[in-house]
């Protein structure tokens, strides 16, 4: 159980910093519906779960966080990308890519291939 | 580095106790209205949009619990609660806190304290930078190790040296001062140039000696300590370049040295340039002058090869100048070593008996926690089943132990604050380096340290037993452990108790014995009722010897004039356990030696008519020097039985005469004297000078006369209390001269006490902690003893209602607790037996293995252990079989 959380928490975490650098700085509810929109049901439901991992990622200092209004004029915490986080994006980004890339191959080979 | 950036956060979370939880609800809140918007605008009914947004949402209990885990460090949490706990059961029973806290400090104070002493007397380097490089060199002649060095000598040494980067020598010199206010004697070192430099210390004003003010005829100059200084110049900056009169000399002021200085624990006034005395004995190859020499080795070097290098030195000036240097070796030491090399076996065993203590302290209150833990046995397997694991519930209870250990241990650190004071202080002249001994960082780290090992000590033991439970017997018990093995435990632990007791009250009794046989020794003098000072004279270069005998004289008669003194007697020498000087000679009749060193040695007493009476020595033979025995009559001396044995041994020594090199005289035997303890009551007569010889100071040869001019040695008998004469003697050296000057003031009592300072000190502090282990071990056994005949009521209510009496019962208790006593006894005395081996250096007059100290010790151990069995034992002979059984 605490495997398949830390495997999901490593995507969210990579999700969240990808979406904070698209969008600029955001509410957590505004990082939920973003990755809901564009992974599916990963978080459709236990979106809750998006908040621990906010707050490792702030006390890892690759975001960083402060309160403001939000659209309905209520405070809300807002997260956005620190210098640290960008380079921490792009280095796992490039990592993602290249496993991707070859679990990707691996999954192209078809078994006359390998003869 | 992201995982340390986390690790600070969270660690930093944890200190300022960031824990509410608010941030996490609001953003909850807010996350939970924004769906809900959403989901009206959607087109659900505001309720089912609020339900669908939680649901959606996540179980907020778990994600809370998430976040917490993320914010804080876990272990930390899970440790604080453990701590928590650990208090609360701690506070439920005050009694059982009270005692094993007690128990604790004891053992950790006992442990903090002498660690502290071992720390700052053995373990810290001295006070000097690089100290390590620093050395004692001593001369060595046959029959003396470390012996003073002549000047012509050291500087040959200093010259010759390859080894050391720089020697220096230093003699004590005391000098009479008239400032402003009284005449004061001052304590000073004469000093060759390097001295300071050679130690490492800068002045804190001006500069320390150059060469060449280390001369004959250089100008007169002075290097103040900083504590003079400060009391007789209130710390004036300027004192620099301004003179000050010692011994009738002015002398210019060169520089001051800091108040914190000191040297072999010496705190002196005043040093002076040793080149500048011009006496001829000083500089004579022959004499010692008990001057004495440290060194600094080149950075590398060793003490060994610094030794080969020196003994390669004293081989060449042996060549050189056999008459005076044929068999004077050289002898190096580490000065640490020297200082603190006589104390530190010593101090080991003292160490080693705290460190027995505090594995009592530690079994007595594993025991005490063991006996607990049966009560808590069923706590333990509620905990059990819900799921605890065994690494948990040990967790929780070392933590308690730990706990419980801190609070001792911090207790102790009070304790040992104000025992190592109050031992310092009742034992001022016992241990070298007692002023550098406090609580330093090092100190606190060992009390930490130790206090952990203990808590984990005492603290394993019971939590394994108790974390290995079977579950269902004790929850289907109901609460009655039948857990034999856990009672042998406790009786190993008895066992183990007594032994280290025993032990230690060994050992202490071994001191107790070496002590009482020392005190038996008989000195060879009648110390009580005597007393001794120093009287500084108020003499110049130019003082004739006449004008020195007329002082004397006149000091004398004053004396006697004061009731309540029996007898007086100026001497100087040898003093008893506080001043050792030799003098070589030869037998008239004998061929003359052809050199110093080829001659026999004997020490000398310069001593009045009434030494005898005043010092109270036996006299065997002939008459005592009398007052007609002065300057104007020939030579008469006293030789001890032991000098009449070795060197008459089967004629009689009256009439005869020897002849006294040095002094360039013949002297006349006229009576010989009991042998006096001149080296201490324990010390070993085979490594020293024990022939002995009295000189009468008025016939003392001309040329040595301006050497005694300026301060003299006294010894009174009185009839009464000698210190209460000191008052009128000190108001009749007033009226004679306000510039003498009384110091140093001994009763002989304490001069004989002093010499053996240490070993007094460590007699007390190993009864101290005997004692402590044998009450600790004694409530050991009570405590063991009391808890099973408790958890036996049941048992010895049914054995009584079927028919055993009440002596069957006593026996049965009585014969539990003997059982443990005696097998820990014979632990015990084996261990000693292998133990006190390492101690034999430290007794005097009895064996490590003496028979009545083991015999005594063990049935005097026996019979507490009893003692303390018999009251719960009198307890079970009263249960009443109808209560017992019905208990429960």
């Amino acid at each position: 159980m605490k495997q398949k959380t830390d495997v999901q928490q490593g995507t969210l975490a990579l999700m969240v910093l990808k979406t904070l650098d698209v969008l600029g700085p955001l509410h957590g509810y505004g990082i939920a519906r973003r990755i809901e929109q564009i992974s599916g049901d990963l978080l459709a439901v236990n979106q809750g779960t998006l908040y621990p991992v906010l707050l490792k990622l702030e006390q890892e200092g690759s975001i960083a966080s402060e309160w403001g209004a939000s659209e309905n004029n209520r405070r809300a915490r807002f997260y956005r990308l620190t210098r640290d986080g960008r380079k921490r994006l792009e280095a796992e980004t490039r990592g993602w890519e290249q496993t991707a890339a070859i679990i990707g191959r691996f999954f192209e080979v078809k078994p006359e291939d390998l003869r | 580095m992201r995982a340390l950036r986390r690790f600070l956060t969270r660690l930093g979370n944890f200190v300022m106790r960031r824990r509410d939880d608010e941030r996490l609800l609001r953003e909850t809140e807010e996350h939970l209205a924004l769906q809900t918007d959403e989901n009206i605008r959607a087109g659900l009914p505001p309720r089912e949009a609020r339900r669908q947004a939680k649901l959606k949402f996540g179980g907020v209990a778990t994600i809370g619990e998430d976040y917490r885990a993320e914010r804080n460090l876990q272990f930390i949490d899970a440790f604080v609660q453990d701590i928590r706990y650990g208090a609360r059961m701690l506070r439920r029973s005050p009694g059982f806190a009270a005692i094993a806290i007690l128990t604790l400090a004891l053992g950790i104070g006992a442990n903090t304290a002498l660690f502290s002493v071992v720390n700052g007397v053995l373990l810290n380097p001295l006070p000097y930078p690089q100290s390590s490089q620093l050395a004692a060199i001593y001369g060595k002649t046959p029959g003396v190790y470390r012996g003073p060095i002549t000047y012509l000598n050291f500087l040959d040494w200093q010259r010759d040296t390859r080894t050391f980067s720089s020697m220096a020598m230093y003699r004590n010199q005391d000098y009479n001062f008239i400032g402003k206010g009284e005449a004061e004697r001052l304590s000073g070192y004469m000093i060759s140039a390097g001295f300071f430099s050679t130690l490492g210390v800068q002045p804190v004003l001006g500069r320390t000696f150059r060469a060449d003010d280390d001369r004959v005829g250089a100008a007169p100059v002075v290097i103040l300590s900083g504590g003079f200084w400060e009391r007789r110049f209130g710390s004036s900056p300027d004192i620099v370049g301004k003179s000050i009169t010692l011994n009738g000399v002015s002398c210019t002021v060169v520089g001051v040295i800091p108040s914190s200085f000191t040297f072999y624990g010496q705190l002196r006034d005043v040093y002076t340039p040793i080149g500048q005395w011009n006496d001829p004995s000083f500089r004579d190859r022959r004499i010692d002058m008990s001057a004495h020499a440290i060194g600094r080795l080149e950075p590398g070097i060793t003490l060994a090869q610094a030794q080969a290098d020196m003994d390669g030195v004293a081989r060449n000036l042996a060549a050189s100048y056999p008459e005076a240097d044929k068999d004077v070796g050289i002898t190096l030491s580490s000065m640490k070593e020297d200082m603190v090399g006589k104390v530190q076996p010593l101090l080991l065993v003292l160490l080693a008996a705290v460190g027995f203590l505090l594995l009592i302290a530690c079994t007595n209150v594993a025991n005490l926690l063991l006996a607990r833990s049966m009560g808590r046995s069923r706590e333990f397997a509620v905990r059990a089943a819900l799921g605890a694991s065994q690494m948990r519930v040990i967790r929780q209870l070392l933590t308690e132990s730990i706990l419980l250990a801190g609070c001792g241990g911090a207790l102790g650190l009070l304790l040992a604050f104000w025992g190592t004071k109050a031992v310092l202080g009742a034992l001022p002249a016992a241990l070298p380096r007692a002023g550098e001994v406090s609580l330093d960082s090092r100190v606190l780290l060992f009390t930490l340290g130790v206090s952990l090992l203990a808590g984990i000590l005492f603290g394993l033991a019971p939590a394994l037993k108790t974390s290995r439970v079977n579950l269902q017997e004790i929850l289907k018990e109901s609460g009655r452990g039948s857990s034999g093995a856990r009672h042998r435990l406790q009786g190993v632990f008895v066992a183990a108790e007594v032994a280290m007791a025993l032990v230690l009250l060994i050992g202490a009794g071994l001191m107790v014995r070496s002590l009482a046989a020392l005190w038996r020794v008989d000195p060879g003098f009648n110390p009580s009722h005597a007393i001794t000072f120093d009287l500084s004279l108020p003499a110049a270069a130019q003082t004739g010897s006449a004008e020195t005998r007329a002082r004397l004289r006149l000091f004398d008669e004053k004396m006697r004039d004061i009731p309540g003194v029996e007898a007086v007697s100026v001497t100087l020498g040898s003093r008893p356990m506080i001043h050792d000087s030799s003098l070589p000679f030869w037998i008239e009749g004998q061929p003359q030696p052809a050199t110093i060193q080829d001659m026999h040695q004997a020490m000398f007493y310069l001593v009045e008519a009434g030494f005898q009476k005043a010092m109270g020595i036996a006299l065997e033979r002939g008459r005592f020097i009398t007052s007609q025995d002065n300057e104007n009559a020939p030579v008469a001396i006293d030789i001890d039985d032991v000098f009449a044995r070795a060197y008459f041994p089967r004629e009689n020594p009256v009439g005869k005469h020897i002849h006294l090199a040095l002094f360039n005289v013949d002297a006349e035997i006229v009576g010989v004297v009991g042998h006096v303890k001149q080296w201490g009551l324990d010390a070993d007569p085979k490594s020293a000078i024990e022939a002995q010889f009295d000189y009468p100071f008025m016939q003392l040869p001309e040329k040595l006369m301006p050497l005694v001019a300026d301060a003299v040695a006294v010894v009174l008998r009185t009839k009464g209390d000698p210190t209460a004469v000191m008052g009128p003697v000190r108001r009749a050296v007033e009226e004679i001269d306000p510039r003498e000057v009384i110091y140093a003031v001994q009763t002989m009592d304490e001069v004989v006490a002093n010499s053996f300072a240490a070993r007094r000190l460590s007699m007390v502090l190993l009864g101290i902690f005997a004692m402590l282990a044998l009450a600790l071990s004694c409530v050991g056994i009570y405590g063991v003893i009391s808890y099973l005949v408790g958890r036996r009521t049941h048992e010895i209510g049914l054995r009584m209602a079927l028919g055993a009496q009440r002596s069957d019962v006593m026996r049965l208790v009585l014969g539990h607790g003997a059982k443990m006593a005696l097998i820990g006894v014979a632990i015990g005395l084996a261990g000693a037996l292998g133990l006190t081996r390492l101690m034999a250096g430290e007794l005097f007059g009895v064996t490590a293995h003496d028979p009545l100290t083991f015999l005594a010790v063990a049935v005097v151990l026996i019979c507490v252990a009893l003692a303390a069995c018999y009251i719960p034992a009198r307890r079970a002979m009263r249960v009443d079989p109808m209560v017992a059984l019905r208990y429960e």
